[in-house]
């Protein structure tokens, strides 16, 4: 099978209906894991036990950002290629975006008021991430105000490139401005500064976390192609419902005019 | 073993909760939002509005 296959929906149903539970499988066992080797970790010597916030934070924040590169990703695929399941997939994925963004700007706070002494400040990272957030919600909301899917689906598709300009921004706004945030410290020139018994568990939480977006984004882009079959099926209905009573009428009409004859 | 938190402890609980809570309603709405389409589908079956390709819309081919 290959990936042009995966165009048709039907194709993609019967596919991802096969993979979704050994997805979900893998996603479990080594979220397990990742939550053991979180909670098994070292304290930090200046953090103490909060370093194990980063474990959920730095995988949700990542996660924020690839989310949206995969709807800009997909929003290519509906303005270039108009491929059938990219707008799918796109709408799919805005309100699991959301969701992580959100964790990270929450976990985030939490983690900063024991470190900085503030649960937020205005700084470029944390805005910039917050602008990110917004402009999920604002997609969402654009989804939702319009009918029409194909019409929805350009709009979404241009505004999530264009929103793709905040992504670099986001990261390198820790080199760029002075911040509260800390710099990268895990991909980074001349490797990670993370010690290994904070790395790996945050690395198999990154996985994990990834593997979950992955099944989400799967079961999600199911619901909204049976959400579409539903819509075109409502509509077929009221067009034989409409075409009915046009036959109804025009026969009425008809008898009217006989009886007016006779 | 007892995991020691320290001081902060009600700030690393809190962020893990809420992100537990998070992913379940996560999971939540889509299985919701699954049986919801699924059960529109057979409705409008059921009152004998089918695809053109003849196929059920919640069949898996």
């Amino acid at each position: 099978m290959t990936l042009i296959d995966l165009a048709n929906p039907t194709r993609f149903l019967a596919l991802t209906a096969r993979l979704l539970p050994w997805l979900a499988a893998a996603t479990i066992i080594l979220l397990a894991i990742g939550l053991y080797q979180s909670a098994t970790a070292p304290d930090d010597y200046q953090q103490g036990a909060t370093v194990k916030i980063m474990f959920i934070h730095v995988p949700n924040a990542w996660l924020s950002m690839f989310v949206w590169g995969v709807m800009s990703i997909a929003s290519l695929g509906t303005l270039v290629w108009r491929h059938p399941l990219a707008d799918v997939a796109a709408k799919a994925a805005a309100p699991i975006g959301a969701a992580f963004t959100f964790l990270a700007l929450l976990t985030g706070s939490l983690w900063g008021r024991p470190m900085w002494g503030t649960y937020w400040e205005w700084d470029a990272r944390l805005t910039s991430v917050l602008i990110l957030f917004l402009m999920y919600l604002g997609l969402m909301a654009l989804w939702r105000a319009v009918d029409e899917p194909s019409r929805a689906a350009r709009a979404a598709a241009v505004l999530t490139l264009v929103g793709a300009i905040n992504l670099p921004i986001i990261k390198f706004s820790v080199d760029w401005w002075n911040t509260l945030h800390q710099p990268a410290s895990v991909m980074r020139m001349g490797g990670s500064s993370l010690d290994r018994s904070f790395l790996i568990p945050l690395l198999v939480m990154a996985i994990a976390f990834t593997l979950l977006f992955v099944t989400l984004h799967i079961a999600a882009m199911r619901n909204e192609i049976l959400r579409r079959r539903v819509r075109s099926l409502q509509m077929m209905q009221a067009s034989r419902v409409a075409f009915s009573e046009v036959g109804t009428g025009s026969r009425e009409g008809s008898t009217s005019k006989e009886v007016g004859a006779a | 073993m007892i995991m020691s938190l320290g001081p902060y402890a009600s700030f690393i609980v809190t962020s893990y909760a809420a992100a537990a809570l998070v992913v379940v309603i996560l999971i939540g709405w889509i299985v919701l939002d699954y049986r919801s389409q699924t059960q529109r589908l057979r409705e409008l079956e059921r009152s004998g509005v089918t695809r053109r390709s003849g196929r059920s819309a919640t069949d898996r081919p």
